[in-house]
């Protein structure tokens, strides 16, 4: 009797660590190709762009039909999308997570606002396309332009600015608030002096995500900004402008014939942008989750 | 008598101050509803003016989607939009929840760490820069593996669509996976389980509602990408039942075809009206994935 326990045992623990180990095996494949897939985009951009990355690349125009010169007036135009997204998109969201924050009573109203928020971010980047068409470049009068593109791009990415700043705003301690308010300051004065400058690190870090989200967006800008060709700089917010994603679109699918090399090197140069505010606004992060740990 | 006076003055100008700051504040909080709302009223507008001069039925009954003949058949692209997400879908969930899991409950927490900004990388790049890749790498392999004449069907947009949508699903079925009290584990290993019959038996069962709301919200993100679809599964609205087809999806139309039509025109209103569609759809689809999640943070 005793050995036949004793025999059985083993057995259904070895078959059962068996199992144990093959699963293993299957979730750490599964995730090796995950990770395969991101470094082997990065990995392989930069083998096939990195020739193709010349000071003359950065710094010239295009020329005859896209298939000669340099992606500079892309560059300057998706740098003049940013700043414009920007400049739009953080006073609204500050604010906007302010009054959601300190403001705001805990009423349907206050629901509303978090349940448009939330729906805000779900809506497809076409379909904010379609609106900045609409509204923005046809209702409005701004024609294809900066203006229209960056408001189009703002309105994007208007969500992750609000829930980044409202989580910043939440970490500052209730604490500072009272001392701010035992001293004779108004809520304003509170607002600005005390509660707003502890949270601004929070705020930047979560906007820089954001930016980086905008300055990739394709979709968006097509119908309101972006141009295939507009190898001048602009001369007011009102220019169309050449910008990195419509560009690579563009040469990678409208194009004919277009040379490899600037292909790649136009991916190559969008993915870094893009990556460099990633990276900026991951480091942030981390740094500050460390932080708060200590 | 002068100081009285003086103090009102400034106690009035003190109390407008903070009215007019109060409202700025309040305009900026509710601003989200106000977009939301143009939004929504725009694409009504614009699909009422097309439903008014386009019969209803040959929209959604019709085979055809043709502009240039006035032709506006919704199927191929509700068909084309279908078979893209189903197969995105279908490859997307085990790795996405495989991936959750191995980083929930087996990584160490080192490579943790490591594997979670790794992940979060894959959200920023560009749909242009995957559609590019796509078109480069992935749709050639396609061709030849099948032997097809061109490499742009619904699955190579769907292969590029899937690998988009896990950042979502990995962080959010993590989060489920992460909910999961600790004591349910002890409990099962006490029991006698190993550690993968404690995975499968209790955890994941556990964190399921957590999971089908992050494959639900990875689904509205493949629903609502475009550049990657534009530019990977062949732009051919036709109808047909094989992902090795090249499809049209909704919104590689819009994106399509926005640009070369006349603002206003009959086309244009057509472009809005299935951009409607194509809203309500990512709206439901979100609405069903966030109460999910809400349902969860109440548990």
């Amino acid at each position: 009797m005793a050995a036949i326990i004793e025999n059985k045992r083993p057995i259904t623990m070895r078959r059962k660590n068996m199992i144990q180990k093959l699963f293993y095996s299957v979730l750490m494949i599964i995730t090796l190709v995950v990770v395969a897939f991101v470094f082997g985009i990065i990995i392989y951009l930069i083998v096939k762009g990195a020739g193709a990355i010349t000071w003359e690349f950065l710094t010239q125009k295009p020329s005859s039909g896209m298939r000669e010169g340099g992606i500079f007036p892309a560059i300057v135009g998706t740098l003049y999308l940013i700043i414009g997204t920007l400049l739009i998109s953080l006073p609204i969201g500050i604010f906007a997570a302010i009054y959601l924050n300190e403001y705001a009573n805990k009423n349907r109203l206050t629901r509303i606002i978090r349940l448009s928020i939330v729906n805000m971010s779900g809506v497809p980047s076409v379909v904010f396309g379609l609106f900045g068409l609409a509204f923005f470049v046809i209702s409005l009068q701004f024609g294809k332009s900066i203006l229209a593109g960056s408001l189009t791009l703002a309105f994007l990415i208007l969500p992750v600015i609000i829930t980044a700043s409202e989580e910043a705003l939440k970490a500052v301690p209730d604490t500072y608030r009272q001392a701010s308010f035992a001293l004779g300051a108004s809520k304003w004065q509170t607002i600005i002096k005390v509660t707003l400058p502890q949270a601004f690190p929070g705020i930047i870090t979560g906007s820089v995500i954001g930016i980086g989200r905008a300055a990739g967006e394709t979709a968006p800008i097509i119908f309101t900004v972006a141009a295939f060709s507009q190898p001048n700089l602009p001369n007011s917010i009102f220019s169309q402008v050449m910008a990195l994603p419509f560009h690579l679109y563009s040469l990678a699918t409208q194009v004919t014939n277009p040379p490899e090399d600037k292909q790649w090197g136009t991916a190559l140069v969008l993915l870094m942008m893009v990556l460099v505010f990633a990276i900026i606004g991951t480091a942030l992060r981390t740094r500050a989750r460390l932080r708060r740990k200590e | 008598m002068p100081v009285v006076t003086k103090m009102k003055i400034s106690s009035r100008f003190k109390k407008f101050k903070v009215f007019l700051i109060k409202n700025f504040i309040f305009l900026n909080g509710i601003l989200s509803i106000i977009i939301l709302g143009v939004i929504l009223a725009l694409l009504i507008y614009n699909s009422i003016r097309f439903f008014s001069s386009y019969p209803v039925s040959s929209f959604f009954g019709g085979q055809k989607w043709s502009p240039t003949s006035d032709k506006f058949g919704f199927v191929p692209l509700l068909v084309g939009t279908l078979l893209t997400t189903f197969a995105s879908i279908l490859i997307a969930m085990p790795l996405g929840i495989g991936c959750a899991i191995y980083i929930g409950e087996l990584a160490p927490k080192a490579i943790r760490e490591i594997l979670k900004p790794i992940i979060e990388v894959l959200a920023t790049i560009p749909s242009v820069v995957i559609g590019f890749i796509g078109i480069k790498v992935v749709a050639p392999i396609i061709k030849d593996t099948f032997n097809l004449s061109i490499g742009l069907t619904a699955l190579t947009g769907a292969v590029m669509l899937a690998f988009m949508s896990l950042p979502t699903i990995i962080s959010i079925s993590e989060d489920a996976i992460n909910a999961v009290p600790n004591r349910y584990r002890y409990a099962s290993l006490a029991l006698g389980a190993t550690k993968w019959e404690t995975t499968y038996k209790v955890v994941v069962p556990t964190a399921s509602s957590g999971m089908l709301a992050a494959v639900m919200l990875g689904l509205g993100r493949i629903v609502g990408e475009t550049m990657t679809v534009l530019m990977l599964t062949g732009n051919s609205p036709r109808i047909v039942f094989s992902f090795l087809q090249p499809v049209r999806t909704i919104t590689a139309t819009i994106a399509a075809e926005m640009g070369e039509t006349a603002q206003g025109g009959l086309h244009y209103s057509a472009l809005f009206a299935i951009g409607l569609i194509l809203f309500l759809i990512t709206f439901a689809i979100n609405f069903i994935g966030d109460s999910f999640i809400n349902r969860i943070r109440k548990m």
